[in-house]
């Protein structure tokens, strides 16, 4: 089916508003403007509103924010609640925690100079700089395909089109046809497992040399609590109980500001037991005394999760191809020691946005290799940062949660991250379930409506929607394998790894079993992209505007 | 012919709405805005009759404060000309918008004043009536189908006992029903194309209109919640469980 498509022609294009996106837009106007000339900016975003599915911690370091925008705060950005206090709990059991004193935190987790946000909100107001610098921001358009010439130049990407019925046919009267926006140079920053970024590991063998990405899904909630229990900067951290060593992660919970706490688990995807629910995990931890002691009496607000990248420096595929670049957690950016990843974001999009700006004002007609991106970013900070902490994930999949965070208490305490081991882990987090016959069934217990909820009216409160008559954008590679394989070898583990829903199993009459797709619930977490057995799940972007409206997440 | 197309900046319909704890509204900080969606099936009547020649120019309208230029801008995206901004940051009650919105017709001498029926956020379905009554027109509500010729309209009517056709003299108001049409994607480079059109700002003030304050809102509260519900398996158990309650 050909179709018309309209065409708008820019200097940069940047595929994604998170923290990336918009630092790397913002960068290049002010790299203009203090040039005297004009680069031409364009930014789409598949979420409805900048911020829209934007799904963090978080606790932000601004480090980066301050070498984009030294006067943040008279420009009023939203860094309200300056982190006051540090805890860090190992839980050993439903009821009990050990608290660990202080000395004994490694360096990374403690939180001075750094603030509890929305990243939602932040990303919000650097979209208002981004468009006084002149940037053009387009939220609700989805970039559904990489545009690349003949001579395997990547020239920009084309919208998905909007108005296309279940079966794929146009609907009559509002099918339109997505627009091919074309750039000198093109940023990819759609977040973790961005689905135009892995095509882009793979057409260009980006990651060939790196190990395997390694992942996470982060939970989180917004809850408004009793103001007698509320403590604005305090934050808590910890890991153990209701997850082990074969199957880690690690929860938070901080005190923003107007009586409101975030409260989140991030569980490892590299869990070995299908039966493992993190929804589920993460509904049962906020029972213990821990955390139940801020929520009880609070109600609960919002709802969302998002894979994160968490593989860091040994990750690190080649970060540019001809005609643009990866940045962000599109590259795999996030510090896992610290879990944190806005700050790090923000700086490799600010540093390929030197690089382009530079490109351009030098009169390049784009189209080549950023290649000064990858060398600077060799020579910041982020980069020193990424190695210093290369080991963390690694050594707490190597020696287990306790003795991985023993290691890296002395990695990062005595050694500076600058010890002379580095540790790998090239097992990818997809081949690491262990068949269903072979691992432990988890009970979960039932939510009270109270503290914990079920999967359903969660996300209720994300506030997610898409276009009910549109073609699923959860695609099966080989229909079959759900049922045939997945079913009998890991009881199907999509059932339990999504936190939307999306996956069921059901009966049908006649006793077959029937995989269905609830795509409506989808929260574009890219979880089932990632954890799939057979890797056979493809995550695609529905139409724009379609997935999470987050409020202050 | 000039048609004015009035359009309210409301939260979302995506949006799970929460009440603040105080009781005083609900909460709208940090949550999404759009345009209510009977004006934007407003507005795509307005440019489906302007594609067909019937309407020469349309001229979109809000009342609000500085945040409401993104909902003209995106009313300037499906294709009005102009907009008129009438600035206010305090509350802008029932009364008041009709009054402002009517002066804003007289000023522009418009033929045509299309609006949703109601706006989603208050719900308050009287806009169109009010203005029509203060101007003294002829008035077509809940509109599904609307046909125009140069000086009358004929428009079709969703009613309990199926469809009523009005014939009415022009000028006048008609409010869009749900299912007058389904509202267009819009185009990227229509979006760009509206950051340059022009917005016309105006004060209440300036169109003789004194912010009113006729309504008090006492208190708002969630609805309550919906207890669980019981499983019968048999009519009898079914007729039981309702006498049991009471309710039969």
């Amino acid at each position: 089916m050909s179709v018309e498509r309209d065409v708008m022609e820019y200097d940069v294009l940047v595929v994604g508003a998170g923290p990336a996106g918009l630092a790397a837009a913002c960068r290049i106007k002010q790299k203009a403007a203090e040039a005297g000339k004009d680069i031409s900016v364009c930014l789409v975003e598949k979420g409805s509103e900048v911020g829209a599915h934007i799904l963090s911690g978080a606790v932000f370091e601004p480090r980066a924010l301050n070498e984009l925008f030294p006067n943040w705060k008279e420009l009023g950005a939203p860094l309200n609640t300056p982190v006051k206090r540090d805890e860090v709990w190992f839980f050993t059991s439903p009821e009990k925690g050990i608290k660990t004193p202080g000395p004994f935190v490694p360096k990374t987790m403690h939180n001075e100079g750094n603030y509890i946000i929305s990243l939602g909100n932040l990303c919000r107001w650097m979209a208002q700089q981004a468009e006084s610098l002149g940037v053009e921001i387009y939220p609700g358009f989805a970039a559904q395909e990489i545009l690349i010439d003949e001579k395997n130049v990547v020239r920009g990407v084309q919208i998905g089109d909007m108005g296309v019925d279940h079966s794929g046919k146009h609907k009559e009267g509002v099918f339109t046809p997505g627009i091919e926006l074309r750039a000198k140079y093109t940023l990819f920053a759609e977040g973790c497992r961005g689905h135009l970024g892995k095509r882009l590991l793979k057409h260009y063998k980006l990651d060939e040399k790196s190990d395997a990405q390694h992942y996470g899904i982060g939970l989180k909630e917004l809850w408004t609590i009793d103001p007698a229990k509320h403590e604005p900067g305090l934050v808590i951290h910890g890991a153990g109980w209701p997850l082990n060593s074969a199957n880690p992660g690690g929860f938070f919970l901080y005190h923003l500001e107007n009586h409101q706490v975030y409260v989140g688990l991030i569980v490892d995807l590299s869990y070995s037991n299908p039966y493992l629910s993190p929804f589920d995990e993460f509904q049962r931890i906020k029972h213990h005394p821990v955390l139940k002691q801020y929520l009880e009496g609070g109600k609960r607000v919002s709802y969302g999760a998002r894979a994160i990248c968490k593989g860091g420096y040994n990750s690190l595929p080649k970060m540019v191809f001809p005609g643009g670049a990866l940045i962000g957690c599109d590259l795999g950016t996030l510090n896992f020691s610290k879990i944190k990843g806005s700050h790090t974001a923000m700086k490799s999009g600010m540093l390929a946005a030197d690089a382009a700006a530079a490109a351009l004002l030098g009169g390049s007609e784009g189209g080549d290799e950023l290649n000064s991106y990858t060398e600077t970013f060799k020579a910041s900070w982020l980069y020193d940062e990424l190695y210093r902490d290369r080991n963390f994930g690694a050594a707490m999949h190597k020696y287990g949660v306790l003795f991985g965070a023993a290691f890296n208490y002395i990695d990062q305490n005595w050694f500076g991250g600058k010890s002379p081991i580095t540790l790998h882990d090239n097992t990818p987090d997809y081949t690491t379930l262990k068949p269903a016959a072979e691992s432990r069934k988890i009970e979960y217990p039932k939510p009270d409506g109270v503290i914990s909820f079920d999967k359903l009216s969660s996300v209720f409160i994300s506030s997610t929607n898409h276009e009910e008559d549109q073609p699923v954008h959860l695609k099966l590679t080989d229909p079959s394998i759900p049922i045939g394989k997945n079913l009998p070898m890991y009881d199907e583990p999509a059932q339990r790894y999504c936190p939307a829903g999306v996956y069921e199993v059901i009966a049908a009459p006649d006793g077959a079993r029937k995989f269905q797709i609830n795509a409506q619930n989808c929260v574009h977490c890219k979880t089932c992209d990632i954890k799939d057995p057979a890797q056979n799940i493809t995550w695609v972007a529905p139409e724009g505007s379609g997935g999470p409206n987050y409020p202050n997440m | 012919m000039k048609a004015l197309v009035s359009v309210k900046r409301v939260v979302d319909y995506n949006v799970r709405i929460q009440v603040k704890p105080d009781g005083s509204g609900v909460v709208t900080d940090g949550v999404k805005f759009s345009v209510n969606p009977f004006d934007e099936i407003a507005m795509e009547e307005a440019v489906r009759l302007k594609e067909k020649g019937k309407i020469t120019e349309i001229v979109a309208v809000t009342i609000g404060g500085a945040k409401c230029e993104e909902t003209l801008r995106t009313a300037l995206a499906f294709g009005a000309d102009r907009a008129v901004h009438v600035k206010e940051e305090g509350e802008v009650q029932p009364l008041t918008a009709a009054q402002a919105l009517a002066a804003v017709f007289k000023k522009e001498g418009a033929n045509l004043f299309l609006l949703g029926k109601q706006a989603i956020d208050d719900d308050a379905n009287q806009t169109g009536q009010m203005v029509a009554a203060l101007l003294d027109l002829p008035q077509a509500t809940f509109a599904s189908k609307v046909e125009l010729e140069a000086s009358k309209a004929t428009v079709t009517r969703e009613v309990d006992a199926g469809l009523e056709t009005l014939e009415i003299d022009l000028p006048a108001v008609i409010t869009a029903d749900l299912r007058l049409n389904e509202p267009r994607y819009l185009k990227l480079p229509d979006i760009m194309k509206a950051k340059k059109k022009p917005i016309e700002a105006v004060t209440l003030a300036d169109l003789g209109v004194t912010a009113g304050a006729g309504l008090k809102a006492s208190k708002t509260v969630a609805p309550p919640k919906r207890s669980k519900g019981v499983v019968v398996k048999t009519v009898d158990e079914l007729i039981a469980a309702l006498k049991g309650k009471g309710l039969i």
